[in-house]
């Protein structure tokens, strides 16, 4: 019994897993480049350099990661539930669907109309798709793990239907929409910073970017600071302690995911609204996906997401100047790496737990004793 | 004769279709039946089917081709055995992780290899794909419509795999239901302790499923890239591994409700394809996507209760550990 | 009762000698040896945490010990496994069933034994070496039914088959009457008496006297790890057991004044409780409960208590009946427990680290749950978390917790004062009436006393307490009215003062009318 008490420090479980695991993430990669007869140093290099290296390459990172803090606060929501929502992608394309019906519906409105109402739009599609499964796993014991998936799948056909045979601008062969009226475009982040007096490269780096921080920072109080999130998290980590404290869990199911599902909806703000400016096929890009592996790596926490999101930011952006010095190496690099990610920093994190622990343990034991 | 010929030709294409489903919930049976979620299917897929386009495109042996998808493919299970039973880690998370880096990895691979954006080269010697298979008296049945369509387009003229395929199922059946290994396959998936107190080991016994299902999924993708098309192209399976892992929940766990459900899910898909812009006499134009949709769409309603019920075996998703 | 089997006692079947064992710091078994004799039926008895599982678990493979050996018909065996055991002719009968519950009696008899790859011929040849072995012990079970299908008593002759069917010839029998009704024990010990009569050799291992002194022919008493007393059941008598086992004069004595009953707090009326399958846990259940009084719930695990428990809690709706308490009735306004709480009903749960915590969490974060909405801890729509950790630090030093870090994790704390912490929080909120489940399970016996006092404090204090335990001596040293359940029904209620182990345990029995 009493071995089971033996605990990682807190410093470890939130710092060096994470790190170990991104650690062995990039070095299997660089052993994957290196087989594939290119130098991992240089390709790292280039990676880096690509992601940070210009005004440009930030601005791309920080566009990316935008998306991924949304996808990435949706898992983690989710997951704090004792929920796995793997729907984060069709949740992100329901969402973008809402906002760019309000930016078709309402484009001649000033912006500052349409924003609330696009926030409400997005979040509201995103809660709705996230609602059914989480509905389902609560009422019909459904898992949420396949609902979600399946509905990624009917989302998908819906959005092809919708795309080729409604929302389709007349007159064009690629199933997408006509171009949102340029009021209802999210601010740029080179112009607001124009209006500051600081030059900044443009990018597509938008107004959505403040927004996934304050989501971060709103999911942070209403988890740890509220007791609705202190209800929450009870359900999703022993649901009969909730039940004995007069907490619903089926109502924590339904209410986690359909928070979920507001936050990935997020991903049409910055996609949609920051840069496509219409709505078209699959354009969530994985990012659901990317989502999983952000909020496995930041320890399902906001500041952790945060870091993370950049992180994966920076690897899509860095990714794709790959493409361009290395004619072997591609963006898919970065997904292995993504996957990889997931492996370590999720499926294999007792491989580092363990020895961890032993190393780290006992020492942590004794020092909760003594204080 | 035009209507009846056109059934006979949908249902050969629904067998084409349904060949890879079958073979990777088969394997995902074994798998889920020992209590390990497979959500790996299409990883496991999508890595065989490059691994088997890759080798035969260098060797000109389909048949190599197949040896290294299943390689592959078991290789992939290995990895997500070590992650879900030896260090016990999250199931989903494992298989999300092993999906995600192949759809990663497989492009990256055949960029590096072949220099095509991401593909493998087209298959197109003698020997590098697995062809139709024609039977005898074939053209004479040609002939007589009926029965002899039915002869010649639905039984003879696919490839090899299909027919495996076929078998496959029966031999699933006996496996499971008649063997020693199938009966404590099955009870490791609703009661590890119960299997673990008899003296057999847990952990070997979900590793030997795992493998297993390793090499169905490796079949299966073998069949998308080097039978049922000529080479790989990036995100071939496209989402066939959950729509397998759909057709096993729909059949309950169980080898030939599996077997109906993915000749239902193939026929949707099929019917979809035939259906595309025509209109239908009453109903009008059915739109594709939804008859796409169909089979994720019964999927969830079969798991929400409101058609049939599926029970999942007791101890899935569960590590087994001796302490607890 | 304890018929002697002339052949028993001449050799040893079964010997543990210096079997030690560590987990962590704990010291689980210390030294541990002694032998069982050939064709009898052993005891082995102990309090909770004696060491008796631990020893058996070895016994089985399941765990190897750090030191000692163990003798099979005097010779050493080498077990590191159950397959080692079941090689060694030794068979296991755990407490909870390693069934496979949607197979056939005959499927689960034959996992592990199938006798070839092909299932075909052993089941033929297992159906009839069963017919045999259940014509020979009178163990008759229906090969081709749905385990799931079957009575929990027919599920544990399943479980002594499937050992007989291994060949085992020493049967370790873990708590196997836990689970069984009193009609099925007598069955099940007239299978044991076959059992020995036909040569084999049962370990009973209990924690209830009176089994002992019904079926076995010696006995080890196991306290805190080590062997505290080995002798003829025939030379001994309950209270000698009990002052062994617990190593101390046997009533626990607490010191209090007689009760003052005052008004009726909470009544149950014909309360009726199914689980989901439909099967009637708790039938047709009524009694008072009044303020100053400490009413003691005795009775076999799994006669309904847990139930009851979890029905006046909230945490289960019954299928009719009652709650009236504080006005109203808690069925009919479908009050969930965090409601009940706020209307004065706390609940110690049972199973403190299942129900009444969360592990993962810090104790001041766990000092909340089920209040989590009171003023106190928030402001605004915020929690307080100064005034939520100053909370903490008052009860930690109320109930002298250890150590007294209110960041600490829960699972970082030792059973004493994680259940302290809970009695802290289900008390501080100054209930009306306190709803407690096994309140020192688990316990350390300096904890112990002290939760003892609280709770009598509290009925001092006026307040109403209902009390369910395991412990006989628990109930019998704190309770001023004795309800004992059975079959899931209140089969006798009796006064403190009227109350003896025999009339408890009669009752238990499931002998209606016994007490009076």
């Amino acid at each position: 019994m009493n071995t089971t008490s033996k605990e990682l420090p807190r410093w470890a479980d939130l710092l060096l897993l994470p790190l170990l695991g991104l650690i062995a993430a990039l070095l299997i990669s660089a052993g994957v480049i290196a087989l594939l007869g290119e130098s991992p140093w240089q390709a790292m290099k280039l990676l880096v350099d690509g992601a940070f290296g210009s005004q440009e390459s930030i601005g791309y990172s920080l566009f990316y990661a935008t998306n991924f803090i949304f996808t990435g606060l949706a898992v983690a929501v989710a997951f704090h539930a004792g929920l796995f929502n793997i729907g984060a992608e069709g949740q992100a394309y329901i969402g973008g669907l809402g906002a760019g019906l309000v930016c078709l519906w309402f484009g001649n409105w000033p912006f500052w109309a349409i924003l609330p109402l696009a926030i409400l739009a997005a979040a509201g599609f995103g809660a709705a798709w996230a609602f059914l499964p989480g509905w389902l796993q609560a009422k019909r014991g459904s898992h949420v793990v396949i609902t979600t998936i399946m509905f990624n799948f009917i989302a998908s056909s819906l959005m092809t239907y919708l795309l080729v045979n409604v929302l389709i601008n007349p007159g064009q062969q690629s199933p997408e929409t006509r171009e949102f009226a340029a009021t209802s475009w999210m601010p740029l982040a080179n112009e607001m910073l124009a209006k500051i007096g600081i030059n900044f490269a443009p990018t597509p780096w938008n107004l959505a970017f403040v927004f996934a921080v304050i989501a971060s920072v709103l999911v942070w109080l209403f988890l740890w600071r509220t007791r609705w999130g202190y209800a929450l998290r009870v359900a999703g980590q022993n649901p009969t302690a909730a039940l004995y404290a007069g907490i619903s869990p089926s109502g924590m199911t339904m209410l986690a995911m359909v928070l979920s599902g507001a936050l990935a909806g997020g991903l049409g703000l910055n996609e949609l609204m920051g840069s496509q400016h219409r709505i078209l096929i699959d354009f969530p890009g994985g990012a659901g996906f990317v989502g999983i592996a952000v909020a496995l790596m930041g320890r399902n926490h906001p500041v952790g997401i945060f870091l993370s999101a950049v992180l994966f930011g920076a690897l899509y952006q860095g990714g794709s100047q790959l493409t361009f010095d290395l004619p072997h190496i591609n963006r898919d690099m970065v997904v292995v790496i993504q996957g990889l990610v997931i492996l370590f920093c999720g499926a294999l994190e007792n491989m580092f737990r363990r020895p961890l622990t032993a190393l780290l343990g006992r020492r942590a034991e004794r020092g909760s004793v003594e204080s | 004769m035009e209507t009846y010929t056109l059934i006979v030709l949908l249902l050969a294409a629904t067998i084409r279709v349904a060949t890879p489903l079958l073979l990777a919930a088969l394997g995902g049976m074994f798998s889920e039946r020992a209590g390990v979620i497979d959500l790996g299917l299409e990883g496991k897929m999508l890595g065989a089917a490059f691994a088997a386009a890759a080798v035969s495109a260098v060797t000109g042996s389909a048949w190599l081709g197949l040896g290294a998808g299943m390689a592959t493919s078991i290789a992939l299970s290995l990895l997500l055995g070590l992650a879900c039973v030896t260090y016990r880690g999250n199931q989903v998370v494992a298989a999300m992780a092993v999906n995600i880096m192949v759809s990663g990895l497989a492009p990256t691979l055949a960029l590096a290899w072949f220099n095509l954006g991401g593909q493998t080269p087209q298959l197109d010697a003698v020997g590098q794909r697995f062809t139709e298979i024609t039977w005898p008296w074939t053209k004479a049945a040609h002939a007589m419509p009926f029965p002899g369509l039915l002869y010649s387009e639905l039984l003879s003229g696919h490839n090899g795999i299909v027919y495996l395929a076929a078998i496959a199922v029966p031999s699933a059946a006996w496996l499971l239901y008649r063997t020693r290994f199938g009966l404590r396959l099955r009870a490791v998936g609703e009661n590890p302790q119960a299997v673990d107190t008899a003296g057999i080991s847990v952990n070997l016994l979900r590793y030997r499923a795992m493998i297993i299902s390793g090499a169905l999924c490796g079949i299966a993708g073998t069949y998308l890239s080097v039978a049922a098309s000529s080479g790989f192209v990036r995100d071939m399976t496209a989402g066939k591994g959950y729509l397998a892992l759909a057709a096993l929940i729909f059949g309950k766990w169980r080898p030939y409700p599996t077997l109906a459900a993915c000749l239902l899910f193939a026929f949707t898909d099929a019917l979809a394809v035939r259906l595309q812009g025509v209109s239908i006499p009453v109903i009008g134009v059915v739109p594709v996507q939804f008859i796409l949709a169909l089979p994720y769409i019964l999927t969830v309603l079969l798991l929400a209760g409101f058609v049939g019920r599926a029970r999942a075996p007791t101890a899935i998703g569960v590590a087994y550990s001796k302490e607890k | 009762m304890t018929a002697d089997f002339p052949a028993a006692g001449r050799s040893s079947a079964l010997e543990l000698r210096g079997i030690d064992k560590r987990f962590g710091p704990v010291h689980a078994n210390r030294a541990v040896s002694f032998v069982v004799r050939a064709g009898s039926v052993h005891g082995l008895i102990g309090e909770n945490g004696a060491g008796k599982s631990t020893a058996m678990n070895i016994v089985y493979g399941f765990h190897r010990a750090d030191a000692g050996e163990i003798l099979v018909n005097g010779r050493p065996v080498q077990i590191h496994s159950s397959q080692d055991a079941i090689a060694a002719g030794i068979g296991m009968v755990h407490q909870h069933f390693m069934l496979v519950e949607n197979f056939t009696v005959l499927e689960n008899i034959i996992l592990g034994v199938e006798g070839g790859a092909l299932l075909a011929k052993g089941l033929h040849r297992a159906r009839n070496e069963l017919a045999q072995l259940g014509r020979d012990y009178g163990l008759e079970v229906p090969l081709d039914a749905m385990m799931e299908d079957l009575p929990v008593g027919i599920q544990q002759r399943v479980e002594i088959l499937k050992a007989l069917y291994r060949g085992a010839d020493i049967l370790i029998l873990d708590e196997p009457t836990a689970v069984l009704t009193p009609r099925e024990v007598d069955q099940f010990f007239l299978v044991l008496r076959r059992l020995r009569d036909g040569g084999k050799t049962m370990l009973l291992v209990t924690h209830k006297l009176r089994e002992i002194m019904a079926i076995t022919d010696r006995v080890t008493v196991m306290r805190q790890g080590a062997v505290a007393a080995e002798v003829e059941t025939a030379t001994t008598s309950p209270r000698e057991l009990a002052e062994k086992m617990v190593g101390r004069a046997v009533l626990l004595k607490v010191d209090k004044s007689p009760a003052r009953p005052g008004d009726v707090l909470l009544s149950m009326r014909n309360i009726e409780v199914r689980d989901q399958h439909g099967v009637v846990r708790l039938k047709n259940t009524s009694f008072d409960l009044r303020a100053g009084e400490i009413v003691g719930v005795a009775g076999v695990a799994g006669n309904g208590q847990s139930e009851l428990l979890e029905v006046l809690s909230g945490m289960r709706q019954p299928a009719s009946g009652k709650i009236l308490f504080g006005g109203s009735d808690l069925v009919a306004d479908r009050l969930d427990p965090h409601e009940r709480r706020k209307r004065g009903l706390a609940h110690v749960p049972e199973d403190r680290l299942r129900v009444g915590v969360v592990a993962g969490f810090s104790a001041q974060a766990n000092l909340i749950l089920g209040y989590q909405d009171r003023a106190d801890f928030n402001r605004g729509i915020f929690l307080d978390d100064r005034s939520i950790a100053a909370d903490c630090e008052q009860k930690m030093a109320d109930y002298d917790v250890r150590p007294r870090v209110p960041a600490l994790r829960m699972s970082a704390f030792s059973g004493g004062n994680q259940q302290k912490l809970v009695i802290a929080r289900e008390v501080d909120c100054d209930p009306k009436v306190l709803l407690v489940g096994q309140p020192t399970r688990g316990v350390d016996i300096g904890a112990i006393e002290f939760i003892h006092q609280r709770l009598v404090a509290l009925r001092d204090a006026g307040k109403g307490l209902l009390l369910v335990s395991a412990e006989l001596d628990e109930i019998l040293g704190l309770a001023d009215r004795i309800l004992v359940m059975a079959g899931g029904e209140i089969v006798g209620e009796l006064s403190r003062e009227e109350a003896t182990e025999e009339k408890i345990g009669l009752l238990m029995a499931g002998v209606k009318g016994a007490g009076a």
